[in-house]
């Protein structure tokens, strides 16, 4: 399996997309704020392509996307935590503009059935298809977001555990929302070349999710979350290697919600063992 | 971009206009599928706002897209694969938003839900090959070829679940405002919970017909939002809810129909910029 170069590059790359996806993950189930993970996977997709109709580099327009639908959703709520109502008409638009840039795009290129799968492979990925060069940048800006993570981690975790009090005890908590949010833009971004713009939220939730089922120790829960992000996606590329029909992006997002389901299991039978223990005791 | 050749065919003469949107069998259909969709998602929408509920909303959504393209694999017609796996969601999302979870919990569950049913919903498009191009129209929605059965369908569906929602609508709203309350005074709130669930389910199933999985949210959302913003009384928010997704639906069919973008983009860009014009007069007045 080693031996193609680009299942080696697959591997690198997924690699980095999940320790960032599954830290990021973290915080954003502990603040509730999936949904706005959500949104910004429907953004990325927005500008990707309006970066395509323009005939500039995909990335370029994605990273642009991003960063700033996070930064916007930050600044758009109180505290920096944008309402559900206000994200779900947002992104609808965003998406009405995907969909126009997607229809611009594909009726302007030169007649060929390329120009619709690209669509395609903005939405669900192309993890099979990166170049070595991709795999550095993703190296590079997985590496970025978890610096920035770990310098606000204190900080941060206060602010999303009891937002007032931290407020009150001097800590920037609208700043420090404003800074994840863009991460989360950030980390968006780049997953969307791996997993695409749709799935990637499976991978910041359900590692998430997880490790917030398994452990309630503050540090050890963005580590076990990464490490289930890292698993999923070393099972799903294998699954996909070894049955060649099966998309890699589905068979990550199905081994990530598979340990996700286990999770739930392994947690509600220690929940039924806990509340038992006295009985048996006694 | 909006030069002469993006609206081809128009005359410029309102009536010649009409008449000719009207010309076609398939675009009276669109514009009956339209009417009902409207007519639902307005008033659905409506309490999905009011119960907070959007992100279950979206992710029912998504499951439509499942359905759809599973129900493309297995050869049964797209309707039943939209109804039953939506059916099927909205049960998975109640099981998964138990009385007892926290907000953080309950949003990883069904963000897990949601990614997984996308996930599902590309391994059958991928399996059943050259439905690539339908994966667009999936997802983004198309009004081309919507026959008079599925019309009678939609209409149905949609008269049901308005019906079932009017019915209960005095309970669900009090819920809806205050569960605390509401339970004490005897409320059923958890069966009323599950029960709205699945209307939602229902009715993300027959929008996304129209609109395409991801665009349901112009629909279901965006004019109830509006809605609120401009009245707090239930029955008028309702009422302008529905006003606003019909007036939505018919200009996006009519201007889709005339020019060569799609649907979803009109649709989500007149709902979108209706609550923006709402939001700024509250703002300023």
């Amino acid at each position: 399996m080693l031996a193609h170069e680009f299942m080696r590059n697959a591997l690198v790359a997924g690699s980095a997309v999940g320790i960032a996806c599954g830290l990021v993950g973290y915080f954003l189930v502990l603040r509730a704020q999936v949904f706005a993970g959500d949104a910004l996977s429907h953004v990325a997709f927005t500008g990707a392509l309006a970066a395509a109709a323009l005939g500039i580099d995909l990335k370029i327009g994605l990273f642009a996307a991003t960063i700033l639908g996070g930064l916007a959703m930050g600044a758009l709520g109180d505290r920096a935590r944008a309402d559900d109502v206000v994200i779900g008409t947002l992104f609808a638009w965003v998406l009405g503009l995907g969909v126009l840039f997607l229809s611009i795009f594909t009726t302007s290129g030169s007649g060929s059935g390329d120009n619709g799968a690209a669509g395609v492979r903005v939405l669900f990925g192309s993890i099979f298809g990166l170049s070595t060069r991709d795999v550095w940048t993703s190296i590079v800006l997985a590496a970025a977001a978890v610096a920035v993570l770990a310098a606000v981690a204190r900080p941060l975790l206060y602010a999303s555990i009891d937002a007032t009090v931290a407020a009150a005890q001097g800590v920037p908590v609208r700043a420090l929302g404003l800074v994840f949010l863009g991460v989360v833009g950030l980390v968006a971004g780049e997953a969307t070349q791996a997993i695409g713009a749709l799935l990637l939220l499976g991978l910041l939730a359900a590692p998430a999710g997880a490790a917030q089922l398994l452990t309630a120790r503050p540090y050890a829960g963005p580590v076990l979350s990464a490490a289930l992000a890292l698993a999923s996606v070393w099972i799903g590329l294998t699954l996909s290697y070894v049955f060649p029909t099966l998309p890699p992006s589905t068979m990550v997002i199905s081994s990530a919600v598979a340990i996700y389901a286990c999770a739930l299991v392994v947690a509600g039978r220690s929940r039924i063992l806990l509340r038992l223990r006295p009985m048996i005791l006694a | 971009m909006l030069d002469a050749s993006v609206f081809t065919g128009v005359s410029w003469n309102p009536v010649e206009d009409v008449r000719a949107l009207f010309a076609y069998p398939f675009m009276v259909h669109a514009l009956e599928a339209g009417t009902a969709v409207a007519v639902m998602a307005g008033v659905i929408g409506w309490f999905m706002v009011l119960r907070r509920q959007t992100f279950a909303g979206h992710t029912l959504s998504v499951t439509a897209f499942t359905g759809a393209s599973a129900a493309g694999l297995a050869g049964v017609p797209v309707t039943v694969g939209y109804f039953g796996v939506c059916g099927l969601g909205a049960l998975a999302l109640a099981a998964a938003s138990g009385p007892r979870r926290s907000l953080s919990s309950e949003s990883a569950a069904t963000g897990s839900v949601g990614a997984l049913a996308l996930a599902l919903g590309f391994l059958f498009v991928s399996l059943y090959h050259g439905i690539l191009n339908g994966l667009d129209s999936l997802l983004f929605g198309t009004f081309l070829g919507i026959t008079s059965g599925q019309v009678a369908t939609l209409v149905a569906v949609a008269a049901v679940s308005v019906v079932v929602v009017g019915i209960a609508a005095r309970p669900l709203l009090f819920a809806s405002v205050d569960p605390d309350v509401a339970e004490a005074r005897g409320v059923p709130v958890r069966l009323l919970g599950l029960a709205f669930l699945l209307v939602l389910g229902l009715s993300v199933a027959e929008t996304s017909q129209i609109t395409g999985a991801l665009l349901v949210f112009a629909l279901l959302v965006t004019p109830a939002a509006t809605a609120q913003q401009i009245t707090a009384r239930p029955l008028a928010g309702v009422v302008l809810s529905v006003a606003i997704a019909l007036v939505v639906t018919w200009v996006g069919l009519a201007l889709a129909y005339f020019s060569i973008y799609p649907v979803g983009f009109y649709v989500t860009t007149i709902s979108f910029a209706l609550y923006a014009l709402t939001r700024l007069m509250r703002a300023l007045t």
